[in-house]
């Protein structure tokens, strides 16, 4: 068994390829687990239409909407301001910016809520207060919130308040990162 | 230069002067150039043991904060960049190096090879590791500092950290091409360059350790290569493969890296394991009990450690029966272990015991690896993991396995081969000294640590409740004292490799293989025509 270059050349190259082969498998993964999951079922890939469809059952609650600003230029004003619902229902609402002023401007949303408490219960799917936003010199826009709240709920709860203020991000006019970059503030209230 | 196996003149097994002859070329180009295997393995040693060195600075940095509840030295940011840097460092620059260290001095002169297959990639092999560590180091002075992450690099965090994460990306990508060649290399040098004679099934165990390793990691580590890919792309090209707000899922990285991340775990482990099994014989006098039973249970380890991942994901939501099979999998793996424990020890029964300091050091590895590997049980058992996840226990298990396993047994193996690299016996007193204060400081650093986990402190933070505040003292000072009584396997190393008492051929009587049938120090070239095999110097097979 002595060295005979060409045999070593020849396991190097079917060593490589199993390199190469773990290489494409890692890049596999990702569509794999995910046709693995949606066969088996162990892992629902689309667990918001799970939620919708089961939303029948949670108990009522009113919820309210209160939109502020501060020191913005802004205008902004919840499209609904009460909503009777339930308890693990998907709720979309609505609310409208517009930019008064004639310059682009960045805000900020910050929610909070009342009872203080509730905000964990409050489970967002999607906000536009988890980025910063900027608006152009006169523009309107709608901006939604998609949310549920968890069948957790306290039962002392009965009416829940969702309010936003959007603040002015300083020196932020034109700012447009986006937050998976790592841009300082992601906003989120929850 | 020129690879070192090509024809040579046949008569300088017994030389020691050739040097010019076909030898290093002179000063530190030759060192740039060497493609000789004990020059690179040499490297890889000193390499590794440099990266120790900085590893455990880093290591002290955590515990000098952790010695008192509150922040007084470092902020949390720095905190976890040093975390973060000493884990990749200790890992891929400090373990991983230095049996891939080994390796190359010893494997050729195990098999009777002149040299690894490839010598000219040996050398890039070594020469990619110096900027790949050097770009860790100095990704703590980019602004935004060095990945703080932890090592295990999740997502988001590691899609929104600043160019440290690249950088640290970037060394992994490194290390891993480093990896991939050296493992190669081993492969086609075991398998294709044995002298003849030498029968698979009666190879040293330290090449049969290595062959199973060299396998995991050229399967494992491109999938850890792609794993950082995904990141590095996700970062800066638009992908989405981890980021939610693409459609991407953080957890599906988690389950790519320990895909990669637990045969890394047994990738550090074999070699330990390798190592041990020539030590214990050779101051036991007796043969390797169960040598067949040994190789078996090495592949085995080596091929179930690819179906237990996700142990580390047992809170990331994975369904009940996943939790399950996961459990039972990784439960399996104690009985190969189990295995080798067992044949150790019986290798030592009625064998005639003496305790140099190799025999020390390996003992040491068979205590406390054997503690890490049944806290490593404790953790399989999914409920249990629930509440220790992320705890301080998880700290005490790993480094148990990874410092008193890994570590040791690579100090076992430098005692042991030391005579035969440079000619001389080192201080035996200095050695033993070494070996008593690391085992003592070992346990007063890590030891407490179950206790803390026990009584929930998480890890991966620089301030904690003060219920913990008292073993976190004896923690802390347990790992200074670790951290300084390395300095003695410095000085026993420069001191032997100055001089001493001349090391005979075979300075432990016990021990087997054709290494020692080479003068010490082992001349620059050896074995360039094979060597003629006899039964005594082959394991024994059962
Ligand atoms: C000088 C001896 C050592 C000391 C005192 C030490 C100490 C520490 C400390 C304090 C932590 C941080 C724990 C935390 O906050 O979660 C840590 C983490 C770690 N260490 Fe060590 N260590 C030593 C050697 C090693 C060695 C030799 C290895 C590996 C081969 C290693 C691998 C790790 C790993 C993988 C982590 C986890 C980092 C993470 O959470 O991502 N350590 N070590
Ligand atoms: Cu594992």
């Amino acid at each position: 068994m002595t060295a005979l270059p060409a045999n070593n050349y020849r396991l190097a190259g079917g060593l490589s390829l199993v390199v190469l082969a773990s290489f494409v498998f890692a890049y596999l993964q990702p569509p794999l687990y995910r046709a693995f999951c949606e066969w088996t079922g162990i892992y629902d890939v689309q667990k918001a239409d799970e939620f919708r469809a089961s939303s029948v059952v949670g108990r009522p609650v009113t919820m309210e909407f209160d939109a502020n600003t501060h020191g913005t230029g802004l205008r902004f004003t919840a499209l609904q301001t009460s909503l009777a619902t339930h308890t693990g229902e998907l709720i979309q609402v609505n609310f409208r910016v517009e930019n008064l002023t004639n310059h682009p401007v960045t805000g900020q949303a910050i929610p909070s809520y009342g009872p203080k408490h509730v905000g964990n219960f409050v489970k967002k799917l999607d906000c536009f207060c988890f980025r910063q936003q900027v608006f152009a010199p006169g523009e309107v826009r709608v901006l939604p919130v998609v949310f549920a709240l968890d069948r957790t709920l306290p039962d002392d709860v009965g009416t829940v308040t969702l309010s936003y203020t959007f603040f002015e991000v300083p020196g932020g006019v034109g700012s447009t990162a986006p937050v998976v970059n790592g841009s300082a503030t992601s906003g989120s209230g929850i | 230069m020129q690879a070192s196996h090509d024809a040579h003149a046949a008569h300088h097994d017994h030389a020691h002067d050739d040097h010019g002859h076909h030898g290093r070329a002179p000063g530190l180009m030759g060192w740039f150039t060497t493609t000789n295997h004990k020059d690179i393995g040499t490297m890889y040693l000193w390499f590794s043991f440099i990266m120790f060195l900085v590893g455990g600075a880093m290591s002290l940095v955590i515990r000098g904060e952790l010695f008192a509840p509150g922040l007084q030295y470092v902020s949390p940011e720095f905190y976890n960049q040093m975390l973060t840097l000493h884990a990749l460092i200790m890992v891929f620059g400090a373990i991983m190096p230095a049996f891939v260290g080994f390796a190359n001095w010893m494997i050729p002169m195990m098999i009777g090879a002149p040299d690894m297959a490839f010598a000219r990639m040996n050398n890039w092999s070594f020469w990619l590791l110096p900027p790949a560590g050097t770009l860790l180091v100095a990704s703590l002075f980019v602004p935004g500092g060095a990945a703080g992450t932890g090592w295990t690099l999740y997502p988001p965090l590691a899609v929104q950290m600043g160019m440290g994460m690249d950088m640290a990306i970037f060394a992994v990508h490194i290390l891993g091409m480093s990896s991939i060649m050296g493992s190669i290399n081993i492969i086609t040098t075991i398998l294709n360059m044995r002298a003849p004679g030498m029968p698979l099934m009666r190879m040293p165990m330290f090449c049969w350790t290595w062959l199973v390793t060299a396998f995991l990691l050229i399967a494992s580590m491109p999938i850890l290569a792609g794993a950082v890919t995904m990141l590095l792309t996700d970062r800066h090209f638009g992908t989405s493969f981890f980021n939610a707000a693409g459609g991407g899922d953080p957890v599906l990285f988690q389950h790519i890296f320990w895909f990669f991340g637990h045969p890394e775990v047994y990738i550090i482990a074999l070699p330990a394991f390798g190592v041990v099994s020539h030590v214990i014989p050779a101051f036991s006098r007796k043969h390797l009990f169960g040598y067949t039973s040994m190789v078996y249970a090495i592949a085995a380890i080596g091929l179930i450690s690819f179906f237990v991942w996700a142990h580390h994901m047992y809170v990331t939501g994975i369904p009940l029966t996943g939790q399950l099979y996961f459990m039972y999998a990784t439960l399996l793996i104690a009985v190969p272990t189990g295995v080798k424990v067992f044949n150790w020890v019986t290798t030592m029964w009625r064998g005639e015991l003496t305790f140099e300091t190799p025999m020390l050091f390996a003992l040491g590895f068979l205590f406390l690896f054997t503690v890490g590997g049944l806290t490593g049980l404790v953790l399989a058992i999914t409920a249990v993991d629930i509440q220790l996840q992320d705890t301080y226990y998880v700290v005490a298990h790993f480094h148990y396995v990874m410092v008193a396993g890994a570590l040791f047994s690579a100090y076992a193996g430098a005692y042991y081969w030391l005579p035969k690299w440079t000619g001389f016996m080192y201080d035996e007193a200095l050695g033993k000294l070494h070996f008593w204060t690391s085992i003592v400081f070992f346990n007063v650093a890590f030891f407490p640590q179950h206790f803390l986990g026990l009584a929930g402190m998480p890890r991966r933070i620089p301030d904690y409740a003060t219920q913990f505040a008292d073993f976190n003292v004896i923690s802390s000072i347990g790992a200074f004292g670790f951290g300084f009584s390395q300095l003695i396997f410095l000085w026993v190393v420069l001191k032997n490799i100055k001089g001493g008492e001349t090391a005979p051929a075979k300075p432990w009587d016990g021990a087997t293989g054709l290494e020692w049938t080479l003068p010490s120090p082992a001349p620059y070239h050896t074995f360039e025509d094979a060597p003629v095999i006899k039964d005594e110097h082959l394991a024994a097979a059962h």
